[in-house]
């Protein structure tokens, strides 16, 4: 197992150093220079734009920049925000637990709903709920994210007032950031009312920002359900006398479940993508929505860092999902 | 009274291209501690008609029948409840690949303890100790080892041996094999057709062992029932039938053989089919 675990981590060192390249180089493909912008509309005479570029070293040549970025990300310095001054590091974690309480309730959602409902729709194959729900599931998987988040703004919260529009909680709350997560913050807050605020603020944007992986994990689920339901295990399983709950439940549940858990790891990446939309559209003070405000401002630190941090919490993930598949397939564990 | 008895038992599939009848009025009838072979090449619809039995036919199947009594009660009126209790309990089968057979995410002593628990109601530790005693009893070495194996850690023939451990855990009054050998080297063939026929003896169960190999139901079987295309053919004491066949198509199975060909060429069922004009 713990070879298994240091081949796994072997293979993210070449993802990592080209995420870097990746990561540095996309930022200054953007037209737009980083000095003029926070100059602002007064303008900035050739001397001093000249004197702050030198300054912040974008006077140097690309791959200088880029090795000093390097040295200094191997000792844990991310730089500071352009905007801010603010180290990029302080401002991801002041503002990662609100997109990790978002991405956690999105995927829980959308793994509760889709597992169950792709199994039920692979042994009822053909029946109405299969029917219906796998063209739920197609129509949520077409769906644009923007678009179906204000849909649901409009009728939800502009028709029949139940939820909020945006933000985390309501205003007239006010308590101390223990854990960063607003749910458990209110609740440890006593204050009456807190946490159903700062709930019905998280329903619509956990809605929207599950929709697609709650389509994929449902046929997904589905799909391999009705694989594993055709093998010869499965009939055996049946053979041995087991009940209906247990053959589909344990013995066929176990076996679909390792490409399943495959998507859902895939689906944090997407997650990572949706959350920026849907941080967007509900003004959800997370990470999404600091890098679109970042690359708006052509704020190399924060964009190259924040990107390198959100794929290095990809990559983490997706290690831990082949540890996962490891340990829920005994095939691959004992390769 | 025989311990299962089918009268005119007819199996359809319903597919695109229409219905197809598997298996077509085949009476099929086995005493307890008798050993009963159905032979017959692939799509013959032999390993249909026990799956049948056990109810493990897909959704698509029509199974009729007149009547189907396991043990003086009717397999096709009782509840499904009351059918599943006598499934894996005192009904068990094995198959032909063993490995597949084998659930990849569970060890096999999970899958054994499982009978042991759900079928037998004993707890953990007497499933396990059981478990420990089906492993030796169907020959695997060092057991308790063995039992926290996975299938694809074992041998073919070491997961058939699973296989027939979990069918007897039960202590059933019917084994059916099917096709237990056909996807074991021939010397393991040998070694798992022995332990099943020691196995029967020694607990006095019925075996229905399907086979296509004529060598194994001259080894093993008390009757033999003949089948081909869907239909009954033949039914006879094992040596009337290698003696004296009387049915054509029993002859070109035997005639197929390879140590009964003469002259350069084996000859086919097709070979005799045409001869004798049968359908």
């Amino acid at each position: 197992m713990i070879r298994f675990i240091l081949s796994k981590l072997l293979y993210l060192v070449p993802t990592f150093i080209g995420i870097t390249i990746i990561a540095f180089g996309f930022v200054r493909i953007l037209p737009g220079d980083p000095v003029l912008l926070m100059a602002g509309e007064r303008g900035i005479s050739p001397e001093r734009h000249a004197e702050l570029s030198a300054q912040l070293g974008f006077d140097r040549p690309i791959w200088e920049q880029y090795f000093d970025f390097l040295g200094r990300l191997f000792q844990g310095d991310l730089g500071n925000s352009l905007v801010t001054k603010k180290p990029v590091l302080d401002e991801f974690l002041t503002l990662f637990p609100a997109t990790v309480e978002l991405g956690l309730v999105a995927i829980l959602l959308a793994t509760l709903i889709g597992v169950p409902v792709g199994v039920l729709a692979a042994i009822k194959r053909g029946s109405w709920f299969d029917q219906v729900s796998m063209t739920a599931a197609l129509v949520g998987f077409s769906m644009p994210i923007f678009w179906w988040g204000l849909l649901l703004i409009i009728f939800f919260s502009g028709v029949l007032g139940w939820t909020p529009v945006s933000g985390r909680i309501s205003l007239l709350y006010f308590f101390p950031d223990v854990t960063g997560f607003m749910l458990i913050d209110s609740l440890l807050s006593g204050q009456k009312g807190a946490f159903a605020s700062a709930l019905s603020h998280l329903i619509l944007p956990s809605v929207v920002l599950a929709t697609i992986p709650l389509a994929v994990i449902a046929r997904q689920t589905r799909s391999a359900m009705l694989e594993v339901m055709g093998e010869d295990y499965v009939r055996s399983a049946r053979a041995k006398g087991m009940s209906q709950a247990r053959v589909v439940g344990v013995h066929a549940l176990r076996n679909a479940m390792i490409p399943v858990i495959t998507t859902i790891g895939l689906q944090i990446g997407v997650l990572m993508a949706g959350a920026i939309l849907t941080e967007s559209i509900f003004s959800w003070p997370g990470i999404g929505k600091w890098m679109i405000d970042s690359i708006a401002r052509r704020d190399y630190p924060v964009v190259q860092s924040g990107l390198l941090l959100i794929a290095g919490l990809v990559m983490v993930v997706n290690l831990l999902v082949d540890l996962t598949y490891g340990l829920i397939n005994p095939r691959i564990r004992h390769k | 009274m025989a311990l299962l008895e089918i009268r005119n038992l007819t199996v359809r599939f319903e597919t695109s291209a229409g219905a197809f009848t598997a298996v077509d009025a085949v009476d099929v009838s086995v005493d307890g501690r008798e050993v009963l072979a159905i032979v017959g090449e692939s799509g013959s619809g032999k390993s249909v008609s026990m799956l049948a039995v056990m109810g493990l036919l897909p959704d698509t199947a029509t199974v009729t029948a007149d009547a189907m009594i396991y043990d003086g009660r009717d397999l096709l009126a009782m509840p499904v409840a009351e059918r599943q209790k006598l499934i894996g309990r005192e009904i068990t089968m094995i198959f032909q690949e063993p490995i597949a057979s084998l659930n990849p995410s569970f060890t096999v002593g999970f899958q054994i303890e499982e009978v042991l628990r759900f079928n037998m109601g004993m707890d953990r530790k007497a499933a396990r100790r059981r478990a420990i005693e089906l492993f030796d009893a169907v020959g695997i070495p060092d057991p308790q080892t063995k039992l926290d194996a996975y299938p694809h850690q074992m041998s073919g023939g070491q997961c058939q041996r699973v296989m027939i451990a979990m069918a007897i855990a039960s202590n059933p009054r019917l084994l059916i094999a099917d096709e237990p050998t056909t996807a074991l080297d021939v010397t393991i063939q040998k070694q798992i057709l022995d332990l099943l026929m020691d196995l029967q003896e020694r607990h006095g169960m019925a075996l229905i062992l399907i086979t296509h190999d004529m060598g194994v139901v001259a080894e093993t079987a008390d009757r033999v029932i003949v089948q081909y295309k869907g239909r009954k053919m033949e039914e006879a004491d094992v040596l009337n039938l290698f003696e004296n066949p009387q049915h054509a198509y029993t002859r070109a199975l035997l005639s197929a053989l390879p140590e009964n060909a003469t002259g350069d060429r084996l000859s086919t069922v097709a070979d005799f089919m045409a001869a004798e004009a049968i359908q």
